[in-house]
């Protein structure tokens, strides 16, 4: 019973109600207290990574299971919630830094801290959850704390997109939860480890084939597959930026392709239909979302359109996976797959979140998300010029950069399977995201310099706290690619993996401690 | 059987309330109905034929109850709902005030 | 707010208590009986919202309050953060049931559960009557 899983909780929970008690007293203490107790997850996270290992469980009140069934909330942290826990509470700690100078601009700033943090927890304790309701409940959460979050400016475009984002996440919630409803009705369980006890022998296939349908069209909104992707463009780019970064790099992740990997790999048992569904999907939204990208003249929105195509890449990894183990085929060609998807979502996370933050920097500086209207920033502004052509880089699949790395995984797995269209498929979408990006940089950074934007003709570099994030993250774009080399992989990655591929392991860790 | 059709009905309406009205307003109580016929589902599920209210008490005369595990997820839904109820009209009415109309096809500048 | 009658004030001030008594009651017995935390606290800012309604207010006073619930709302779920850690601190794991837990039946009983549903009850119709008051003020601000 490790007391120090419900911290990763009751630490963002607890800061973000005592944020607006502490606004009133003193004048920055919200941020501050934002971003020091982000630093303390991080910690907390990079110590369960690199020097505690292993999988365990809190049973919360002191609830242990009974005769061999669990009845009480349990919360696990096995391999893959551990790497989930290091994007998010990284990636959040990055974002929160920067908007320390980015929400000067705004007022109410205490609110918004409140809310950065609500959505934190909820996707801390959905990442770490051991039943199904809980992690329904976690997910609402954090998905109203982003509804609010990208209203925040209140500009009219911001109001149109977040009621968009809201109809739709809401809609998918609904499917979600009569998903639940009828899980409980057929296995009479909500805990994971037990409902896939439940589930493996007696189960109803047509009522399961049901169920899981419900379940892709829900959390597949979640994560912007294809034919759910219509909220993405206008919810992401109307956001704030350290917010846009936040929701791209972090939330569709949490929300959407973790539940659905732990979803389908743990609890369900495996079927090639499925899997083929997400396959199908998954591709759909790679090629789609970049060649709907091509066209975008607004920095955030080609961004945004990006973040589907890679998402796309991730689900295509895992799905692969899933098709060869249902299968039954070569278990180190689905691993491979299964690494290459969850290494290129710790990379989206990274080098998405930094072109996001870019994007934030040049439009505090200038004014506009308009591509043509910018123009030789590379002078002006050196440091976000050179972070984003590490993460344009990144993106592109250019080596050293860790995009390569984890394209390279995939499209190697896809060939060793035998999918060659798939392989294809996924090259032909790094060209022409290669092609997106250098059109991207070229007006942005590398043009020739404008006249005046916004009455000013003196563009200056941005402040300090965002220039700090965006180096990090730059810095971290380079040495994920070390995640490729064997020793530092089976720290990070392989756990996450195995934890995927054990199907009945997520029940041992409740049941045998 | 046939509540849960109904049920699934209700869900239905809810539905073409979302997708065919053009107010706001209205899309906004579709998706209310959405999620009152969810609760609806969710709290029937747990029934058990001749059961009585799960409450345990001192003079109790029958020993079968209605199963108490979905009413309570109905009531954290519920909670989720007003929630959810609440940010929605909240946004909508900041868009009446920027835009001067409910009507979505008017609501229409982010495109592409 | 200025066709009121005189009918509606006087109802609603003698009813303000009644409702406001009735919202505690369903909070207190929330063990016992139907209801508990969310199902009071809803109750209890229903008897805030018709004193609202029935005798208007101005906009400075409407502003103090707001602030108030909100500052209400906060305090209420770090209580419930509070009780939830005091189960760590004084048992083994965080919302251990650390108080006796009595006979089925009576008031004083279940450990700690009327304690969660008192914070849980604060916090509910603190918010409530946040969520409120905001958009009375925002149709004010409106206004002018």
């Amino acid at each position: 019973m490790d007391y120090r899983l419900p911290l990763f909780v009751i630490i963002p929970l607890g800061a973000a109600f005592l944020i607006p008690l502490l606004a009133k007293l003193f004048k920055r203490a919200g941020e501050w207290m934002a971003v020091l107790s982000l630093l303390a997850l991080s910690g907390l996270a990079v110590y369960f990574v690199f020097l505690e290992k292993g999988a365990r469980v809190y049973e919360v009140g002191g609830w242990r299971p009974l005769d061999g069934i669990p009845i009480g909330i349990y919360m696990v942290l096995d391999g893959l919630s551990i790497y989930l826990l290091l994007v998010i509470n990284l990636i959040g700690f990055l974002s929160a830094f920067y908007s320390l100078s980015y929400m000067k601009k705004f007022t109410a700033e205490s609110l918004y801290y409140t809310l950065f943090m609500l959505m934190i927890a909820g996707m801390n304790g959905l990442v770490l959850s051991g039943d199904i309701f809980n992690l329904f409940v976690f997910m609402e959460i954090a998905a109203i704390a982003s509804y609010a979050l990208v209203a925040f400016g209140i500009e009219k475009e911001e109001l149109e997109a977040s009621f968009k984002y809201q109809v739709l996440g809401g809609i998918s919630s609904l499917l979600i939860l009569l998903a639940i409803g009828l899980l409980y009705w057929q296995s009479g369980t909500l805990n994971l480890a037990d409902l896939a006890d439940v589930l493996r022998t007696n189960s109803n296939p047509v009522f399961s084939l049901f169920i899981q349908t419900l379940l892709i069209a829900g959390f597949g909104l979640k994560t912007a597959m294809f034919p759910f992707h219509a909220w993405l463009p206008d919810a992401h780019s109307s956001a704030p930026s350290p917010i846009s970064s936040m929701l791209s790099g972090v939330l569709i992740k949490a929300i959407g392709a973790y539940v659905l990997m732990r979803l389908f790999f743990n609890i369900f048992a495996l079927s090639y239909d499925i899997a083929l569904v997400l396959a199908i999907i998954g591709t759909l939204s790679m090629v789609i979302g970049v060649l709907l990208a091509v066209g975008q003249w607004d920095f955030k929105r080609l961004l945004a359109y990006h973040s589907i195509s890679q998402m796309g890449y991730v689900v295509v990894g895992v799905a692969m996976g899933m098709m060869i183990l249902a299968r039954n085929g070569d278990l180190q060609v689905a691993s491979l797959a299964i690494a290459g998807g969850l290494f290129h979502l710790m990379n989206h996370a990274v080098f998405k979140s930094l072109l996001f933050l870019n994007a934030g920097a040049v439009e505090y500086a200038v004014g506009t998300r308009n591509m043509k209207d910018m123009g030789g920033l590379a002078d002006k502004m050196p440091v976000t010029a050179a972070t984003s052509l590490s993460a344009s880089m990144a993106i592109s699949g250019i080596p050293p950069f860790n995009g390569f790395f984890s394209k390279l995984i995939i499209i190697i797995a896809a060939v060793q399977a035998g999918y060659y269209v798939l392989a294809f498929l996924a090259v032909f979408t790094s060209i022409i995201t290669l092609a997106s990006f250098l059109k991207m940089q070229r007006f942005t950074f590398y043009n020739k310099i404008k006249s005046s934007w916004n009455g000013t003709t003196e563009v200056r570099e941005a402040p300090f706290s965002m220039l700090f994030s965006m180096v990090v993250l730059a810095v971290l774009c380079l040495a994920l690619s070390l995640l490729a080399i064997p020793s530092v992989r089976d720290a990070v990655l392989t756990p996450a993996v195995n934890a995927l591929l054990q199907a009945g392991g997520y029940g041992t860790v409740i049941l045998g401690k | 059987m046939i509540v849960y059709l109904l049920c699934m009905l209700l869900f239905l309406i809810g539905l073409y309330g979302v997708l065919v009205k053009r107010n706001l307003i209205k899309i906004i109580i579709g998706l209310a109905i959405m999620e009152y016929s969810l609760n609806l589902f969710l709290a029937l599920i747990g029934y058990v034929r001749g059961g009585t209210v799960p409450i345990l008490s001192q003079d109790l005369k029958t020993s079968v109850f209605v199963d108490p595990l979905p009413q309570a997820l109905v009531l954290t839904a519920i909670v989720i709902g007003l929630a959810t109820t609440a940010l929605l009209l909240a946004v909508a009415i900041r868009i009446y005030k920027k835009y001067h109309t409910f009507d979505i096809r008017e609501i229409k500048r982010l495109k592409g | 707010m200025k066709g009121i009658t005189v009918i509606v004030r006087k109802v609603s001030q003698l009813l303000a208590g009644v409702v406001f008594l009735y919202g505690i009651y369903i909070i207190v017995h929330g063990h016992l009986t139907p209801g508990g935390g969310f199902a009071g606290g809803a109750v209890i800012s229903g008897a805030f919202v018709l004193v609202i309604l029935s005798f208007g207010s101005e906009i400075q006073k409407l502003n103090k309050s707001e602030t108030r619930s909100s500052l209400l709302e906060s305090t209420g779920i770090l209580l419930f953060l509070l009780i939830a850690a005091a189960g760590f601190f004084l048992g083994s794991a965080f919302f251990f049931n650390f108080l006796p837990k009595g006979t089925v039946g009576k008031l004083l009983s279940a450990g700690f559960i009327p304690l969660f549903n008192i914070a849980v009850g604060i916090e509910v119709a603190a918010g409530l009557l946040t969520i409120f008051l905001a958009l009375l003020i925002y149709k004010d601000e409106e206004d002018r």
